[in-house]
């Protein structure tokens, strides 16, 4: 049991008092994104990444990854006591956990939603300490044809699974790739698409985009609905947790399927936003009283809650193996990685043993602190919620503001922050989906390094992509995602016909 | 301007103008980055696939996936769908600007007043607060920020006339 010894090292690397103190920071810190609308997990960590840059890369990303714990936590806390879902993955909570806390039973509500977050979370990490290194050391043997087909597999089911019609889906992702070539080519030094302005030669921080697409789209947004919060306040008292995980427990097989859905959105880029609306009718469907929910049932919370934790943390799974990641977080956390300079990918798990293990015993850690967290201080939340939006608003708009400006100390940031807002807004509303362009931009120059490695070693042939079987399969895989959608437009075709026929 | 009919109470803003103007400019975008592609080469160079030669695709599948898109919408172009209410558009115009003079104040007078600026307005404005609570939370919020920032952190943000004056 190599994984095992690797673990309990980790947990000597994480379970120092600086970094339990990082962790408990960035729990707070997260719960706080997570409750405060406009700023979420991606953004969060997109603008407090600039702050780590002078810490040393464990505590660094022991503190952002509880970021996304707290922000995931967070979530569930507007969704049950508010109806207003802080974070898109807690918008299926809303669903029975405001009417149970319309009912009075808004303590065992949350304590469904935390409990359920916290196990769903854990199988996920359980996953990812006895997978990873099996996939890391498989990694190991990629070339960048490999490579390339495992980034294209991911952007093809993009393509593929996301409810968005696929033109949206492609043209959003192509902007991504195309903003993350412009600025100087690595390989030949040729500038590209800059157009002369000297502000472009660096290209575009995905940062930058996080943060206008997610932060300032996202108030945007929050405008248009015009949201008064008005809620029900709510104490946790230890009785009622009790009673609670008694019932929960009775609910076990509903645990298991919703971490299974989770864990698999979460490796395939699916990420939590999905698994949480599909872990939510799976319940319902399979549920005996499918009427009665959304008028607050406990499964109701249960099922997207740990669906949606689950998924969180398993797009860490092929983050640290493949250098892939499955949510826009773990892309920002990704950059993260290269902006300390650790490359992602297998490698990381034979050079950076001590980073990736003491990583891995953070997310035991630390998901135990947010539980303790988030159980013991609910009513605070609900408080800070109660400040209104129009106090809130220009200060999360400041907060973006100083989080755009001090990626690289540039006031053109900022401009662009603000484009990139206007774009969120405008591409929310229009149904373009934002995952695949931030993870676009995040991986586009990696995914160019591996295409232009490949052709060199082929002279230029595409016939690289299907060499040998493990290529060829992934490769085959991603072209079949990518053609998933003509089949489901064919099949409607075919029915339309069919009915014009018969009549 | 906009596509709305009169006769509805609701007033909303049809979803065929911005829709369509977006495809536009990503085309446009896609047609930047085929022609810069080809500028500085999409072919095979002496050392291996030249500049241009994956950002080339890239430019053509944008391209073709927005006129798709613009394409579509214009196929159908006497369906209506909602984009927005007009007063929603307002509320978000009414956020929208303050941002962007917000923005363009940082250039002269630093990001500390500017914020102070854009809170104490925001508040006065929207939330109708009193005026000891909008004084009080405008400048304790750049404040705490400037502490944690240019002193806890070391971290520089940009700084107007009123810091030089005060020394910093």
């Amino acid at each position: 049991m190599d994984e095992l010894q690797n673990l309990f090292h980790g947990f000597g690397v994480a379970a120092t008092l600086p970094n339990l103190g990082f962790m408990l920071i960035g729990i707070t810190l997260g719960v706080l994104i997570g409750v405060l609308p406009g700023l979420g997990g991606a953004n969060g960590v997109a603008i407090l990444l600039p702050l780590t840059f002078s810490m040393n890369p464990t505590s660094a990303i022991i503190m952002l990854s509880c970021i996304y714990w707290g922000a995931l936590f967070g979530g569930a806390i507007t969704s049950i006591l508010f109806n207003i879902p802080g974070e898109p993955w807690s918008v299926a909570t809303t669903f029975d956990g405001y009417p149970m806390a319309q009912q009075g039973r808004a303590a065992q509500a949350l304590t469904a939603a935390f409990t359920s977050s916290f196990v769903g979370a854990m199988f996920a990490v359980l996953l990812i300490t006895f997978t990873a290194p099996l996939l890391a050391k498989f990694a190991l043997e990629f070339g960048p044809a490999e490579f390339f087909a495992v980034q294209l597999l991911t952007f093809s089911s993009f393509v593929g699974m996301s409810k968005e019609p696929p033109a949206k889906t492609i043209a959003a992702m192509m902007l991504g790739f195309a903003l993350a070539a412009v600025g100087m080519d690595t390989v030949t030094g040729q500038l590209r698409m800059t157009y002369g302005v000297p502000e472009l030669l660096k290209g575009f921080g995905f940062l930058i985009a996080v943060i206008g697409l997610f932060g300032i789209g996202e108030i945007l947004l929050t405008m248009e609905e015009g949201l008064a919060f008005k809620g029900k306040s709510a104490r946790i008292d230890f009785k009622v947790v009790w009673r609670t995980w008694g019932e929960l427990i009775t609910h076990w097989r509903l645990f298991l399927r919703s971490t299974a859905v989770g864990c698999w959105m979460g490796i395939t880029p699916g990420g939590a936003t999905p698994a949480s609306f599909m872990s939510y009718g799976m319940a319902r469907r399979m549920s005996r009283d499918p009427q009665s929910f959304g008028k607050g049932r406990i499964e109701g919370v249960v099922a997207p809650e740990t669906a949606a934790h689950a998924a969180g943390t398993s797009a860490l799974l092929p983050m640290l193996t493949l250098g892939i990641p499955g949510s826009p977080t773990a892309a920002v956390l990704l950059g993260g990685l290269l902006i300390w300079g650790l490359q992602p990918g297998p490698m990381l798990f034979i050079e950076q043993k001590e980073f990736v293990w003491g990583l891995i015993a953070s997310m035991y850690i630390g998901n135990i602190v947010g539980l303790i967290v988030v159980l013991t201080t609910v009513p605070w939340w609900a408080a800070i919620l109660r400040i209104p939006f129009s106090i809130i608003g220009p200060v999360i708009i400041v907060i973006c503001a100083i989080g755009a400006y001090t990626v690289n100390n540039s006031m053109f940031d900022v401009v662009m922050m603000l484009v990139f807002g206007v774009m969120g807004y405008l591409f929310k509303k229009l149904k373009y989906p934002l995952a695949p362009m931030v993870l676009a931009l995040v991986l586009g120059d990696m995914a160019e390094a591996s295409f232009r490695q490949a052709m060199l070693i082929s002279q230029g042939s595409m016939s690289i992509f299907w060499s040998n079987p493990l290529v060829g399969s992934i490769a085959g895989l991603a072209i079949a995602m990518l053609v998933w959608p003509l089949w489901g437009a064919a099949k409607s075709l075919a029915r339309q016909r069919e009915l014009r026929m018969g009549r | 301007m906009r596509s709305a009919s009169e006769d509805e109470v609701a007033d909303p803003v049809g979803v065929r103008w911005p829709e369509l103007g977006v495809a536009l400019l990503l085309m446009a975008l896609g047609i930047l980055v085929i022609t810069d592609s080809n500028r500085v080469g999409t072919g095979w160079g002496d050392d291996g696939p030249r500049a241009g030669y994956f950002p080339f695709y890239i430019g053509l599948s944008l391209l073709l996936s927005s006129g798709w898109v613009a394409v579509r919408q214009l196929l159908r172009w006497g369906v209506h769908e909602r984009f927005a209410e007009r007063g929603q558009l307002r509320s978000v115009w009414a956020i929208l600007w303050p941002m962007a003079i917000y923005v363009g104040l940082i250039f002269p007078l630093g990001i500390y007043v500017a914020s102070a600026l854009l809170i104490a307005w925001f508040m006065l404005r929207h939330g109708k607060h009193a005026v000891a609570l909008t004084v009080a939370v405008a400048l304790g919020v750049p404040l705490f920020f400037f502490v944690v920032f240019e002193r806890w952190f070391l971290v520089a943000l940009p700084k107007g006339p009123l810091e030089t004056l005060l020394g910093f």
